[in-house]
């Protein structure tokens, strides 16, 4: 009777309690409070005068968390067929180089801007086609794939602006990156449109459900009469035209693409927001809120190091250290300690199948 | 054979996983130059016991003596330091090595300048010599041997290791008679050197033809210990099976032959089909609501057979009609979308999803054939799923239950379910009944039946002959991947009769001789 | 039972020694006798095209200047056997070589640094190997982890050039040595460097060849459940592996910074893809348990080879370099994979 009076907010928060990336909630918070307690005034947020946007530290999140965003939900979709996108770091520059390139000798139109934008998309849906014929056809091993795509994409990028960090002015495009939209940053509300739209593609269409069968049992999904090919073909130049998208985000805050700098260890941010996220890297059940909730976690802490002062040279560091872990804690031997701790308290039943 | 000391002796052992126990007081013993089978039902225990005695899982209860001392076994080296080796049904060996590498790996002769391989192949050499396999190259890659001289040099790792317990678990299944010859003359060589030989297999002939002494497990439980001469075959059967044999013989001789007669052209007609070193050209016909069976041993290519015509493995040569027309069936996808269903042998690998729910096990297939892009609606979808469960008297009928957590009987009735759901036309069931329980095996059964009075085509295989004969209208016999003979099914056609047409259809033929020389070139 | 003859299923002991035959006992050996034969084309091409390849000091360069990558290949190739990957390997060198030269630059003992420097490296290799081995963590996600570390680490240390001193004793490792003294400069010169990596090379293939560990490398890299249920220290061999790249890669870290007199952050991004590239042209394969360190030396010598034709060509701009490593790597193990199935066949 006690549970009738409760009310459902209770029920509603211990199921969030339960999903792994509560913890990445938890933990923003937890950053979000440091930097309040160096600066009090750390989260509030202001209308600027000017211009009538929000200014404030949380509106640089989650403009930081824009292109994270992007390419770990692109991510969270391979990694759950059991696979693993590293080259979206590189497609990432590769897009921004060309349409940085093709802005450069471009008028300064929003047409050209567009023109820009979809160039981008398409040489990224190109380098995901790559990807998808060496794992779906060729049947090589995906991070042996889109590894040749990391390293030789960044070549690639230098080829196409001859080495040189290319600037280029526009401002539609600009406008992408810096603008805003009721106060709120452009780039926020599309990286969220977009994964929106992923997020209702993916779980209202079949797909997801297909992808999660891949990734858990490849054959059985076969026998299924499950298209393993084509599905794997979709999930990687998803993730590409994702990279993409966020690539230009990436440069046209800046209008430069900075060849060795842009999208460089981004796969990590991307892998590690999937990890936080709760997907497994073994593959199987994937969930792409929590990739979401990883790579806000992921912008607050990139702020937070370099608002309190520490080199931000350090991060990547750091957030090796956090992917260490959470693999630890995803691993059997680690869970089995947990588990052998629970078992030993009396109230929870353990119910498992034994293998024949 | 003199009663001496046992080389092992295993006595009280328990061990449970959680929520079963698979070993409940065992007791085992094993006497040097002996030949001891294990027998027992699945899930009797058999491979517990012998995962027990190699290390592989440790015991909670009991004790295990090695040569009269008490021993741990905390690992698979721990059992080979004290002399236990194991040769497995798979053959657990490199490929990527040569023959003379994998007898010799872990033992090879070591001088001053490291390994001397001179010496290493010389003494494996030896080892081979004196098993009757000395026309074996050991430089020559184990990959160009066929599985059973893979499993004979398998065996001879045990020479090497001078041990003095062999674990043989299942060697035979997918070995044909002259290869198990070939194994039983190496086994009885080893025997004579007093080695104890633990033995498993699942063929009565072979038990009996080989084996010195039984020990009968069922449930977890030990059954008893016998000399083999001294317990018949049926009683052998009705310990394992805990039944009377009565009882056992009339739930078999249930005789469901239907009356089926088509005279319609057949839904499916392959002509000349084959696949290399999966099934020799062949013919064959389904008819709308006729069941045929495909009967033969393990290894005969009834499976092979049946995912050729799924597509999940690619005809090589030949040619498919479906309803009249060519086609060209070359994935699981396309052959569900002309309406032919598969329902795999390999219930857990190549079946069930473990980690989805019942319900998207259960919908997968249609999903799948709509491809992802046309979501079944929610309505439909619980509708179907509802339905199935009910029709097919799923339990739990709790759709969202993970069903890795459902028994086997369940999960093959939610597997059955999906590709009814697909509405096929020809169904292809391949060991439908395999490892469920009595009252599951009855109910599908009876569900095939009325499947094919319905109109469905099925395509019904099963180890158990008896089961085949039984449902069949048309029997189709495969030996070395190859149809040897297709009888419609009437009073005159038995188990037995099955058999005889696979044994006698050997005696005749001397050309599967020839074949096999050609494999290795 | 029965009175059949018994089949004669067995590659008879072969009676004529002929080539195909040998061939067909050395299958393995293929792909290495092919990058051997790109090796010798390329350095024909190079000498017809553009001259000057083959004579000493080229040579001479060719082996200075990839002993590095000639040491990193070697250690991969012992991972690659078994089957695993190690990313890491070039955030170890920058890493391992940055704080070298800054612990050297603040006065410590050089050769104790050196020594330091290549336990850097056993370090990551023993961290990865631990992961991989012990948690289950995928080869390739455990040493990326690494990788970001060490390079996370190497910034963290310094994001600018460090100098060695002119007078450094681990210059020594680059000094010269005229073997033969050639016209001109056209000597036949070694390197302490070189040295290292033919001594590396040299005990690399007798553990793999002539060692029981060697031969638990192949056996994991052919089925780590076979290798298990045989008896063999599986985990242990596994984890050594991890500890030998780490280690080489820590070694390959001294030999190019003293060849290079300093030390970067972002030295040596991308070398992971030279070494797994050099140990694929090689012949090692991808899936593991065939393959030779030998055919890594040459792999690793058709990429540097390859370099310096780039170099003289003057068309290709530097920037493709990294597009045909990885298109070269891509084509071999796309070439590997056609081997494969006809041999399944």
């Amino acid at each position: 009777m006690m549970s009738d009076t409760t009310p459902s907010i209770g029920r509603w928060f211990a199921e969030l309690a339960r999903r792994q990336y509560f913890w990445g909630i938890v933990a923003i918070v937890v950053l979000l409070l440091i930097n309040v307690l160096k600066d009090p005034t750390y989260l509030s947020i202001s209308v600027s005068p000017t211009t009538g946007n929000l200014v404030g530290n949380l509106i640089d999140i989650l403009r930081a968390a824009a292109p994270i965003m992007l390419i770990a939900v692109g991510m969270c979709l391979v990694v759950a067929t059991g696979g693993i996108d590293l080259s979206v770091g590189s497609v990432m520059v590769v897009s921004g180089a060309v349409s940085m390139e093709f802005l450069h000798s471009a008028s300064g139109s929003v047409g050209d801007a567009f023109l820009a934008f979809g160039l981008a998309v398409l040489i990224s849906a190109v380098l995901g086609t790559v990807n998808g014929v060496l794992v779906a056809v060729v049947g090589l091993q995906p991070f042996i794939s889109t590894l040749f795509i990391m390293l030789a994409g960044r070549g690639l990028a230098k080829v196409i602006t001859g080495g040189q960090n290319t600037a280029a002015t526009n401002d539609s495009f600009r406008w992408l990156a810096n603008g805003y939209v009721f106060g709120i940053p452009v780039v926020f509300i599309l990286a969220l449109l977009v994964v929106i739209a992923v997020g209702v593609l993916v779980r209202r269409s079949a797909l997801g459900l297909m992808i999660e069968a891949i990734g858990m049992d490849p054959k059985a999904a076969r026998l299924a009469g499950v298209n393993r090919r084509g599905l794997l073909f979709t999930v990687y130049i998803f993730s590409a035209v994702l990279a993409g998208i966020a690539g230009v985000f990436g440069t046209a805050s800046v209008m430069t693409v900075d060849v060795s700098r842009t999208g460089y260890q981004l796969e990590l941010d991307a892998i590690l927001a999937v990890v936080i996220g709760g997907t497994s890297l073994a593959g199987g059940k994937f969930n792409i809120t929590g990739a979401v909730v990883g790579a806000l976690l992921i912008a607050t802490l990139d702020k937070t190091v370099v608002f309190l002062g520490v080199s931000s040279s350090a991060t990547p560091a750091f957030k090796a250290i956090v992917i260490v872990v959470l693999c630890l804690l995803q691993s059997e031997r680690v869970r089995q300690v947990f588990r052998q701790r629970r078992a030993s308290r009396p109230h929870t039943p353990q119910k498992e199948v034994i293998p024949a | 054979m003199t009663e001496s000391l046992p080389i092992v002796e295993m006595s009280d052992i328990s061990i449970s996983f959680p929520g079963v126990k698979a070993l409940d007081g065992v007791n085992f013993r094993l006497f040097p130059g002996e030949v001891h089978t294990l027998m027992g039902e699945n899930g009797a225990g058999k491979s517990t016991l012998i995962k027990a005695l190699t290390g592989v899982y440790r015991i909670d209860a009991g004790e295990i003596f090695v040569s009269g001392a008490p021993t741990r076994l905390n690992g698979t080296s721990d059992a080979q330091d004290a002399g236990i080796s194991t040769v497995y049904q798979e053959v657990n060996l490199c490929s990527n090595l040569t023959i003379g590498e994998n007898v010799m790996l872990g033992h090879e002769v070591r001088g001053p300048l490291g390994i001397n391989w001179r010496a290493t192949h010389r003494a494996a050499s030896e080892v081979l010599e004196k098993l009757g396999l000395g026309r074996l190259n050991p430089r020559a890659p184990l990959s160009s041997l066929s599985l059973a001289l893979q499993q004979l040099v398998a065996i001879s790792r045990s020479m090497v290791s001078r041990s003095k317990v062999l674990i043989l678990d299942e060697p035979t299944s997918s070995l044909d008679a002259n290869e198990v010859e070939q194994l039983f003359t190496v086994m009885r060589r080893l025997r004579d050197q007093d080695v104890a030989i633990l033995f498993v297999s699942h063929f009565l002939d072979q038990v009996y033809a080989i084996s010195d002494r039984l020990t009968v497990l069922r449930n977890g439980r030990f059954e008893g210990e016998y000399l083999t001469p001294e317990l018949d075959r049926s009683s052998l059967i009705s310990k394992m099976i805990g039944k009377d044999l009565v009882v056992l013989e009339s739930l078999d001789s249930e005789n469901a032959v239907r009356d089926h007669r088509h005279t319609d052209a057949p839904i499916y007609r392959a002509t000349g089909i084959s696949r290399r070193g999966a099934i020799e050209q062949l013919d064959l016909d389904l008819h709308r609501g006729e069941i045929v069976g495909f009967a033969g041993l393990l290894g005969s290519g009834r499976t092979e057979l049946a995912r050729l015509i799924y597509g999940a493995d690619r005809i090589e040569t030949g040619s498919v009609e479906l309803r009249g027309k060519r086609v060209d069936i070359n994935s699981p996808a396309s052959a569900l979308s002309q309406r032919i269903a598969f329902s795999s042998e390999n219930r857990r690998d190549e079946g069930i999803i473990r980690d989805l729910s019942v319900r998207e096990n259960l919908i997968l297939g249609v999903q799948a054939k709509r491809g992802w892009a046309r979501p079944i609606p929610r309505k439909e979808k619980d509708a179907l799923v509802s339905r199935y469960l009910v029709d097919l008297n799923v339990r739990p009928a709790d759709p969202d239950r993970a069903i890795k957590n459902l028994s086997g009987g369940n999960q093959q009735k939610v597997l059955l379910g999906r590709w009814l759901a697909t509405k096929p036309e020809i169904l292809i069931l391949d060991e439908p009944t395999r490892g469920i329980d009595v009252g599951a095996k009855a109910e599908i059964q009876e569900r095939v039946i009325a499947l094919a009075d319905e109109g469905v085509s099925i395509v019904f295989i099963s180890s158990e002959l008896e089961e085949v004969v039984r449902l069949s209208d048309r029997i189709v016999v495969l030996k070395d991947h190859r149809k040897i003979a297709e009888v419609a099914n009437g009073p005159s056609v038995t188990a037995d009769s099955i058999i005889t047409t696979i044994a006698e259809e050997g005696m005749t033929d001397t050309s599967a001789a020839d074949d096999d020389v050609k494999e290795i070139a | 039972m029965s009175t059949t003859t018994m089949r004669q299923h067995a590659p008879v002991r072969a009676e004529s020694r002929g080539i195909r035959n040998w061939l067909k006992l050395h299958v393995d050996l293929l792909p290495t006798l092919a990058a051997i034969v790109i090796f010798v084309a390329m350095i024909i091409y190079g000498e017809v095209a553009y001259g000057r390849i083959l004579q000493a000091n080229t040579l001479s360069n060719l082996l200075i200047n990839n002993a590095h990558l000639i040491i990193l290949a070697a250690g991969m190739t012992f991972v690659i056997l078994t089957g695993g990957i190690d990313l890491s390997v070039g955030a170890i060198i920058a890493f391992s070589s940055v704080s070298g030269v800054l612990l050297i630059n603040a006065g410590w003992d050089p050769w104790l640094v050196m020594g330091l420097m290549v336990l850097i490296g056993s370090a990551f290799g023993v961290t990865s190997g631990i992961l991989i081995q012990y948690f289950n963590v995928q080869p390739f996600i455990a040493t990326l982890a690494m990788m970001f570390l060490g390079r996370g680490l190497a910034a963290m240390l310094s994001t600018v050039p460090e100098r060695l001193a002119d007078d450094s004793p681990v210059r020594l490792l680059a000094t010269n040595f005229k073997l033969i003294d050639g016209p001109k400069v056209n000597d036949l010169v070694i390197t302490p460097g070189v040295i290292i990596a033919v001594i590396v090379v040299g005990i690399a293939f007798f553990v793999l060849h002539r060692t029981r560990m060697g031969r638990t490398v192949y056996a994991i890299g052919g089925s780590e459940q076979s290798a298990g249920l045989m008896g063999l220290p599986v985990p242990r061999t596994k984890l050594w592996v991890y500890v030998i790249s780490g280690t080489l890669a820590g070694l390959a870290a001294v030999v190019y910074t003293a060849r290079l007199g300093s030390a970067q952050n972002i030295t040596g991004i991308g070398w992971e893809l030279d070494a797994i590239a050099a140990t694929v042209i090689g012949g090692t394969l991808l899936t593991g348990g065939v393959g030779f360190v030998l055919g890594s030396v040459v792999g690793a010598l058709v990429l540097g080879l390859m370099n310096v034709l780039i170099t003289r060509d003057g068309g290709i701009p530097p920037e493709a370099t990294t597009i045909i490593t990885g298109c070269i790597l891509l084509v071999f193990v796309l070439l590997q994979r056609l081997v494969l199935a006809r041999r399944r066949e």
